[in-house]
């Protein structure tokens, strides 16, 4: 918008006749230039007549969650065509992985939904585990259901915060990532990192859980049954938020099934498919908890169904710790079994000390076990898996095929993401531009889950 | 799928180096580029190989070697047929499938033993390899029939087994039913210079964008779709990154006295 006091010192001679072309004014501090876009007044004058106006957001817009790209048509403010650009964040992960060994395709996967890394690294595990026919101790088991809860809180605390910040809640924003905080100090804690641990293995978890591990989970928990109350007083009551979000980005559930839309979404409008109970894994046939449903299958169902999972979350969290008994965390065969003992040293984290001495001067057994681990990895019989599990966005399954040696020859990752991404123009044509914003809240995409 | 001819190749198949050469041995399936409803015949279905063959240790060739290990042989890997009883729900489903088929056979449909042309069965999960020209009829049949509700497609992807393997593209479904609590994974091998395959969007709305990272990233063209255009990689792209024969890419890492090859030029031991 131009206003009275800029003067356009340009001496251009195109500049005058260029509508984007940047002005420039004189101040105390310097020279200011002022970059904007066209003047709204000016566009609506050169497209009098036609009534479609097609617009650009993103893919670099902050309420488009991350780098993604929407092409609106409006008719006013009403959004009459909206199209999905993504491709953005594609960083070739799938690919990487077929040229490394199947334990360091972990540290790929892990990075590809970055807010639930922990899923993406057991989604690889089981389904390589699978082509291994192996069963991961019970310890291991329970650490992973453990960790992976935690990482759903993280997961879906973050939804509400940036879909608070995207609606200008901000307190709701700012409360969001603060109990996030909670959650990702307490995974630094137990597994080494904040995010992509790389920390759960094909055969089981690196290493046991460190030492006080009990107390500090009882404690986050402690602190997020306080906390989470706090959202229901801060937004499920708040008008706003609710004529915000009522109404806006309905898809039924006949949608939800042609769209392929899973996790919250889908729960949101009436049916209780979560793959931790209708198809367990890892043991969760034996925890009890809810799965809490809606039947309005709009934004705010959303949002109150990802509240109360959090609760069913800390939940699970409690029954894993009371089902922790000692024991391996990794299988015993030593053909697959990473030998790492790692340990933290004076010089940060690497292979204790003890662990090298019995390598290199003890066990010849050991040494071999180790070299070839390390540099060749283990081979896995060929043939294809594809195990799902339910990630904070729905159903994330990983199929992998092996052609029977130390690589994978094919890793695919099903994100949730990238098919709840297809609903969104079902979600937003007919409605505000504003409302467009709310319902791809709902969706709660990750960008680097989506394109991988 | 209208072509009785072959469809000029697809664009973008044969750019930037991205279609390796194909094997000798596709000439062997070179029957099976026929693709049209006028014809129903069993297609080879030796097409089903999975894997290439191995010989030696590590890769490594030329070293000398004297252990005798070298002279080790190893076929391709190729998924064995199962036989009956399947175990579990898998007879039901195959017998529901072929029922629901014969039923609309008035309309000129071909029987199950046609549309799939062989069934695995393999750690716990199902896969059917399906002849393409029959496989929208199937999926509908699979989705529709009340006995089988296969009403939730979970994805589809590529898998290009690598150069050497006959019909080494493959085309992978993953279906669901919510009803049965079942999950069937459906494949079609497909010819790296014919890789055509009828599109699912029209029985499963959510195989659009599947589908077209599948074009994207394997160059199938899925005949049918809405629009086939690339999802991840940019508009103008050549080449399509997930085939064996496109390079990863990469440069070396120097470090003192030592250089590390890129990714794909390191030994490797598979």
């Amino acid at each position: 918008m131009s206003s009275g006091n800029v003067t356009d010192t340009h001496t251009d001679p195109y500049a005058a006749s260029d509508p984007y072309a940047a002005t420039s004014r004189e101040t105390t501090e310097g020279t200011v230039y002022t970059v904007t876009g066209g003047d709204w007044d000016e566009m609506v004058d050169q497209t009098a007549g036609d009534e479609r106006i097609v617009i650009n957001m993103g893919p670099q817009h902050p309420s488009t969650h991350g780098v993604l790209r929407l092409v609106l048509e409006l008719s006013g403010e009403t959004v009459t065509d909206a199209r999905l650009v993504i491709g953005y964040l594609h960083t070739g992960i799938e690919k990487n992985c077929e040229y490394r060994t199947w334990t360091q395709g972990v540290t790929f996967v892990t990075r590809m939904d970055y807010l639930a890394p922990l899923f993406n690294e057991t989604a690889y595990c089981l389904s390589t585990e699978r082509l291994l026919g192996i069963e991961v101790p019970e310890r291991a088991a329970t650490i992973r259901v453990l960790l992976m809860e935690i990482n759903r809180i993280a997961s879906h605390l973050v939804a509400l915060a940036t879909g608070g910040m995207e609606l200008g809640a901000l307190t709701g924003m700012t409360n969001g990532f603060r109990e996030r905080e909670e959650a990702l100090h307490l995974l630094e804690f137990l597994t080494g990192l904040r995010m992509n641990h790389a920390f759960i293995r094909p055969g089981g978890v690196v290493q046991d859980l460190p030492e006080g591990y009990e107390d500090r989970i009882r404690s986050f928990v402690a602190v997020m049954r306080e906390r989470l109350p706090g959202f229901h007083k801060l937004l499920t009551g708040n008008r706003i938020w609710r004529q915000r979000l009522e109404g806006v980005g309905y898809l039924p559930l006949d949608g939800c099934l042609a769209l392929g839309v899973t996790g919250p979404i889908l729960r949101s409008a009436g049916l209780a498919w979560d793959l931790r109970q209708v198809d367990p894994y890892l043991g969760y046939e034996h925890y009890d908890f809810e799965v809490p449903t809606d039947t309005a299958a709009d934004s705010f169902a959303r949002y109150l169904l990802r509240v109360e999972e959090m609760s069913e979350s800390l939940k699970i969290i409690e029954q894993a710790l009371g089902r922790l008994e000692p024991g391996p965390v990794m299988v015993e065969d030593a053909k697959i079994a990473w030998p790492a003992r790692l340990s933290i040293g004076a010089d940060g984290m690497g292979n204790s000390l003890e662990h090298v001495r019995r390598i290199m001067g003890q066990s010849m057994e050991s040494l071999i076990h180790h070299f070839k681990l390390v540099t060749e990895g283990f081979k896995v019989p060929p043939g294809q898996a594809y195990v799902p599990i339910e990630s904070p966005r729905g159903e994330l399954g990983a199929h992998l095929v092996s052609d029977g040696g130390t690589r994978p020859l094919r890793v695919h990752f099903r994100d949730p993401s990238f098919v709840n991404l297809q609903a969104a123009p079902a979600m937003a044509e007919g409605g505000m531009v504003s409302d467009v914003i709310a319902a791809l809240a709902s969706l709660d995409p990750v960008m680097g889950g989506c394109d991988r | 799928m209208s072509g009785d001819e072959q469809k000029p190749k697809p664009p973008g198949t044969g750019a930037g180096g991205a279609s390796g050469p194909t094997g000798a041995s596709n000439a062997s399936s070179a029957g099976a580029a026929a693709f049209g409803p006028q014809e129903i015949a069993r297609r080879d279905v030796s097409g089903s190989t999975a894997g290439r063959a191995r010989e030696g240790m590590f890769g490594i060739q030329g070293s000398g070697d004297t252990s005798g290990f070298g002279g080790l042989r190893l076929p391709g890997y190729a998924p064995a047929p199962a036989e009956r009883p399947y175990g579990g729900w898998f007879d039901e489903v195959a017998d529901e499938a072929a029922e629901a088929l014969a039923d609309d056979n008035g309309a000129g449909g071909a029987p199950f033993d046609l549309c799939v042309q062989q069934i695995t069965v393999d750690r716990g999960e199902m896969t059917w390899y399906v002849d393409r020209e029959h496989l929208v009829r199937l999926a509908r049949t699979l989705r529709d029939d009340p006995a089988l509700r296969f009403e939730f497609c979970s994805g589809v992807s590529g898998v290009d087994y690598g150069e050497g393997v006959p019909q080494q593209l493959h085309v992978v479904i993953h279906l669901l039913s919510m009803t049965y609590r079942r999950r069937l994974r459906l494949e079609i091998a497909l010819d790296l210079d014919d890789a055509r395959c009828p599109s699912l969007v029209e029985v499963y709305p959510t195989a659009d964008w599947h589908e077209r990272e599948t074009w994207d990233m394997f160059g199938v063209v899925f005949e049918g779709h809405p629009s086939l255009t690339r999802i991840l990689m940019p508009d103008d792209w050549n080449g399509h990154p997930q085939l064996k024969s496109y390079p990863l890419g990469g440069i070396p890492v120097e470090y003192h006295d030592a250089e590390i090859p890129p990714p794909d030029q390191r030994r490797a031991y598979t």
